[in-house]
């Protein structure tokens, strides 16, 4: 059946620009930084790190791509489907509340009635929450997860559920704060390390240009003002 | 000449759909061997939200039929003012983008259903009702007038004209309604999504199920889907069967 994946891939990308046009898939949580500092020839798609990664597994592919772990760009160039990674910015795990809200530390997630709004282990949030969970002491950790209400399919399913006020609480990234909620930092022990890695895909000479500029250029100012730390 | 130019064009276009339509849908099963069809079967995450969604569209399929019934007869046999105005209203969510539908459900009802399988039950109901309606309004308009004028003048009620009458003669455009309202329930995703969440064996229907394995077990995703295309021709057939699609098509 994979004729029909590429018959259909070569009609639509036939629909697009010129020769120089280059593809980028990207995370979710990347949207408004790489959307700023891209020009005109750079067709972004962005999307959970975990679908995209399935998707080149599937065939599909784009110029680069970035991710918001190590872990998926890791595992695809042992594969040898991307070339080597880099890293190109980090972030910070956080519990996002409502601005009125009296939860001040991890720990007041264990309180009964908490309605907590994680993401699904698959995604890359997810796999970060449940990391940084595991470190707390048994009996607070399981008390957390049966706090826990919907396991979203990506951040902004988490930022929804809260700014609807229909969660009480969520762990996101920093950069995904918006302005109905406020940040609860965790300990610095539990705080995970969260990287952010892209690879080329297709090489050629733009796409290398373009992972390149994610650490020094205009994109790197850009995620530099959106909150993203420098690797 | 000319005719048999257009017979020829309109038997490709014929074959280019049905090829377009079913190649996909072959290929979910091509891909995933019996043996992982079984294993997928076996895992507690894929029964919970198989057993999840079938209950959640028997809940909204009931709703839909109960309150649906009377009020697609009230449509198609009363003439009263703004009728084509409430006509449209009752049409409207068949062209919403689910994402609205999430939005919608959101503003109107609140977060206080949020995280509860009664929330998906209300998304289901909501994105799949138009579907039953329309079928349901259709069908009661074609059942010949002077039958119901008969019963009445016969002497019998209102509301029995309706039960014996109305609803035995229209009953295979009810159950072709049924059908597609079913199948629109089971397939639903982005306002369940919205509205209710995602979590195993509370909100998480078999679409979200589908959709949380895309990424991290491919081969369990083609499984679940087979299982749900299996679910889902199993429902159309029904519906053949009962002739409800022949009573739609000669319609």
């Amino acid at each position: 059946m994979r004729w029909l994946a590429a018959v259909l891939i070569l009609a639509f990308a036939g629909c697009g620009g010129g020769d120089d046009q280059l593809v980028v898939s990207a995370a979710a949580s990347l949207t408004n930084p790489l959307t700023a500092c891209s020009g005109d020839n750079i067709k972004l798609a962005f999307g959970g790190s975990d679908d995209l990664a399935a998707q080149i597994r599937q065939g599909v592919k784009p110029d680069v791509y970035a991710a918001a772990n190590v872990k998926l760009p890791d595992q695809l160039a042992s594969e040898g489907r991307v070339e080597k990674p880099v890293v190109f910015a980090t972030n910070e795990l956080i519990i996002a509340v409502p601005n009125d809200s009296e939860i001040g530390a991890i720990e007041d997630l264990a309180n009964p009635g908490v309605k907590l709004a994680v993401g699904a282990e698959s995604v890359p949030v997810g796999a970060y929450t449940h990391d940084v969970l595991s470190r707390l002491p048994v009996g607070q950790e399981e008390k957390i997860l049966a706090n826990v209400r919907s396991e979203e399919p990506d951040v902004k399913g988490v930022v929804g559920k809260l700014t609807q006020n229909a969660a009480d609480a969520g762990f996101v990234y920093r950069t995904d704060l918006v302005d109905d909620l406020k940040a609860v930092t965790l300990p610095q022990d539990l705080q995970p390390v969260v990287e952010y890695g892209a690879a080329v895909v297709k090489p050629s000479d733009n796409a290398q240009g373009y992972l390149d500029g994610l650490t020094d250029g205009p994109c790197a100012e850009a995620l530099h003002k959106a909150g993203f730390g420098k690797p | 000449m000319r005719r048999a130019w257009f017979g020829i064009a309109t038997a490709v276009a014929l074959t280019a759909a049905l090829a377009f339509l079913t190649l996909p849908i072959v290929a979910i099963f091509v891909d995933s061997p019996p043996a992982d069809l079984i294993a997928a079967l076996g895992e507690q995450g894929a029964l919970d939200a198989l057993w999840l969604s079938l209950k959640t569209t028997a809940a909204a399929l009931a709703i839909i039929v109960v309150v649906g019934t009377p009020a697609a007869y009230l449509l198609a046999t009363r003439r009263f003012r703004a009728r084509a105005l409430v006509i449209t209203l009752v049409e409207l969510p068949l062209v919403l983008p689910p994402a609205v539908a999430g939005i919608a459900l959101l503003a109107a009802i609140g977060p206080s259903l949020t995280f509860t399988t009664g929330a998906v039950v209300v998304a289901l109901t909501f994105v799949a009702s138009p579907f039953y309606l329309r079928q349901a309004q259709a069908a009661f308009a074609s059942v010949d007038h002077s039958w119901l004028e008969a019963s009445r003048t016969l002497g019998a009620s209102e509301a029995r004209t309706f039960a014996r009458v109305a609803i035995p003669t229209a009953a295979p455009g009810l159950v072709a309604g049924g059908a597609l309202a079913l199948g629109r329930a089971l397939g639903e995703f982005g306002a369940t999504l919205m509205f209710a969440g995602s979590l195993q064996g509370v909100t998480q229907t078999a679409p979200l199920a589908i959709y949380q394995r895309f990424s991290t077990d491919f081969d369990a995703a083609l499984a679940l889907s087979a299982v749900l295309v299996a679910v889902s021709g199993a429902i159309l057939l029904t519906a053949k069967l009962f002739g409800g699609w022949d009573a739609a098509d000669s319609r």
